[in-house]
């Protein structure tokens, strides 16, 4: 009997199957050993925190996409939920001095209850309209932040005493076996080691009941509600659990900053999330993940670079017609509108189709 | 009640820039289904390319060619990037012109810098008086160049041949073509009318003390709620819902401190994303939208 191919489906449960091949649980492997022995190999503090902020970034972008990605619901405030986040964070951890394991779960429940109670706004508005009044979102919310001095300490905004300590063990000052590692060493294993719980979440959402309906309402809201999906529940549990998870990655934001201000959580926050959807890839988990690696990483590298890139200024004054922020800034809508005009299941597709075509390897035709 | 008549007439000039603004929303939206967020930018580009213009002519000719050459770079912009995305899901489209924003803020602070410039000062410091009001002149002109522009612009929306193909289109796109009316140009024209209203729009925001610089692009975002109050698909109602949200703005900076002290500093910045709230929660698709049919 010839062998069959490595995936061939014979029962329901192996289509269900997150890590179905061999080659993706070695790849799985691969991805733990990677994330295990980055802060050894690298020790450069300026990349590890590049990609401490990629994997907050991804966290945040994971959230965005379940609400944006799978269930439709196009959001520019994202970053009104992760502003809460940070300053929840920075309240609870710093003000009433909680642990980590309880102030951080509580940011992201915090987010999530705001986001059930303004859900029920978007119930009666669609498309345009809710993306206009998701804007007004960040306004509001950034004029909140600036006034309610108790909590947020106003326009010069506050520290964010709440280090990640969960026991004895303190990720921003971590040693063992005899070793000490850095503060961007440490917040690299947590941060990402919390990327993969949240993505293992998210997946895991999106293949159950909750997460078919998401993409329901997404695909034709009407045929959704026709065939039995909760429209109103359905919408308020996705902005809920989005804002969750963009709290989440506000609170480990400020904890990691270690100070928040309100002009961080500007409408270009938001901006910067859906690009990082965009450019990752719209509804796929693992799309939020490249697009936060790629764009959290990319203005590393033009400011590393800056002094090799024709016509950029590298100081203010200096030689060149373009700022190292403006050309960030250019590059990054350059990027949005190319990869929506080009390749509008982002980053995600180049690699799923390039799956596909070593699947029939070498028999491609 | 002088001082009421004072904040009113003062919230009308604001507002009236910002129905500039919102119907150039309002018209693209109309013809093509795209919210543009780059208007914001259009309306910066008219701005300085009055500023450009005016170094070399005389103010008046120098509005008229920014206007032009602001029309110029929004067909251009239809024609290279929006055509492509035609047929491509609401938040895509959206999202690409926000990417176009950045790319023209970025493009304008490299050719003319962040530094304050000064565009011509017409109009002076000079006021008015009509009874006990004090109206400054700045502000007449304001109205004045408002008024005729939205005027001209309802007249050439009802009367001309393109005007009314703009008005099959926007009505039933299949239907219009049909009828041999040319869909790309329509959108062509939808474009470039909306820029050169952005432009004007910059130019009374610039002109006169307020300096010109890159933030001036700001006002385009004050601009949503007037158009989203009025109503995504109704010119009217953009002006309405401009003169709607200036008046308000105005007010609640006038009286803030006596009414609403505990409500933060600078509640007239967001006061417009409140009122917008508010009326979508009684009217989800504004004042004088078209409710969306939906049908099984």
């Amino acid at each position: 009997m010839a062998r069959p191919s490595r995936t061939l489906t014979r029962r329901y449960e192996d289509e269900l199957r997150l890590f179905r091949t061999r080659w993706s649980q070695a790849g799985l492997v691969a991805l733990v050993a990677l994330w295990a022995l980055t802060p050894y190999v690298l020790a450069d503090d300026f990349w590890l925190s590049v990609l401490d902020y990629a994997g907050i970034a991804a966290i945040g972008a994971i959230g965005l996409n379940l609400l944006t990605g799978y269930a439709g619901q196009v959001s520019l405030g994202h970053a009104a939920f992760l502003g809460v986040g940070a300053y929840s964070a920075g309240y609870l951890g710093s003000e009433l001095e909680l642990p980590f394991l309880l102030w951080l779960p509580a940011a992201a429940l915090i987010g999530g209850l705001l986001g059930a109670v303004l859900g029920p706004f978007a119930l009666r508005l669609r498309g345009n309209y809710l993306a206009i009044v998701t804007l007004g979102l960040v306004f509001l919310a950034e004029h909140v932040f600036r006034n309610l001095r108790d909590v947020t300490g106003g326009n010069s905004g506050r520290s964010v005493q709440a280090p990640p300590e969960v026991g004895p063990v303190d990720f921003s000052d971590l040693s063992f076996g005899g070793e000490s590692f850095s503060n961007n060493q440490g917040w690299f294993w947590l941060v990402w080691g919390l990327v993969a719980v949240v993505a293992l979440l998210a997946k895991n959402i999106s293949r159950t009941r909750p997460g078919r309906a998401l993409q329901a309402v997404r695909d034709r809201d009407v045929a959704a509600e026709v065939i039995g999906v909760q429209l109103g529940r359905t919408k308020v549990w996705a902005f809920a659990i989005s804002s969750a998870f963009a709290a989440l990655a506000g609170g480990l934001y400020g904890s990691y900053q270690q100070f928040v201000s309100p002009d961080e959580f500007s409408l270009f926050l938001s901006i910067q999330y859906i690009a990082i959807i965009i450019v990752g890839g719209v509804g796929t988990i693992f799309g939020a993940v490249l697009g936060a690696l790629f764009l959290g990483g990319l203005p590393g590298i033009i400011e590393r670079y800056s002094d090799s890139i024709p016509g950029v200024a590298t100081s203010a004054g200096g030689d060149g017609f373009i700022s190292v922020f403006s050309l960030n800034q250019a590059i990054f809508g350059a990027l949005i509108v190319g990869f929506l005009v080009l390749e509008p299941r982002g980053l995600a597709a180049l690699w799923l189709r390039a799956k596909a075509w070593f699947k029939a390897w070498p028999f491609g035709y | 009640m002088s001082e009421f008549l004072q904040l009113v007439f003062a919230g009308l000039a604001l507002g009236a820039r910002y129905a500039l603004v919102a119907l150039g929303f309002v018209i693209i939206y109309k013809a093509t289904g795209v919210i543009n967020f780059a208007q914001g930018g259009l309306v910066a580009l008219g701005a300085y390319l009055a500023y450009a213009y005016n170094s070399v002519t005389l103010f008046a000719l120098a509005v008229v060619l920014a206007a032009l050459t602001a029309g110029l770079v929004g067909a251009a912009v239809e024609r290279v990037v929006l055509r492509r995305m035609v047929g491509q899901p609401v938040f895509a489209v959206l999202m690409v012109t926000i990417g176009l924003l950045f790319v023209l803020e970025q493009v304008i602070t490299a050719v003319w810098g962040y530094d304050a410039l000064n565009l011509a000062d017409p109009w002076g410091v000079d006021t008015v008086k009509a009874g006990e009001v004090v109206l400054a002149e700045r502000d007449l002109w304001t109205l004045g160049i408002a008024g005729a522009v939205l005027a001209a612009f309802f007249v050439f929306f009802r009367f001309s041949t393109l005007g009314v193909a703009m008005r099959a289109t926007a009505f039933d796109q299949e239907a219009a073509l049909a009828q041999g009316i040319s869909a790309r140009r329509v959108f062509a024209a939808s474009w470039a009318i909306s820029a050169g209203l952005a432009a004007l729009a910059g130019v009374t925001l610039a002109a006169g003390p307020a300096a010109l610089t890159p933030s001036i692009s700001a006002i385009a975002l004050v601009a949503f709620p007037a158009m989203i109050v009025g109503g995504l698909d109704s010119p009217g109602g953009a002006v309405v819902g401009g003169l709607l949200i200036g008046v308000t703005q105005s007010l609640t900076s006038g009286y803030q401190e006596d009414v609403l002290p505990w409500a933060g500093q600078n509640l007239a910045a967001v006061m417009p994303y409140v009122v917008m709230v508010l009326i979508l929660l009684v009217r989800p698709y504004g004042l004088f939208g078209t409710r969306e049919v939906r049908r099984v």
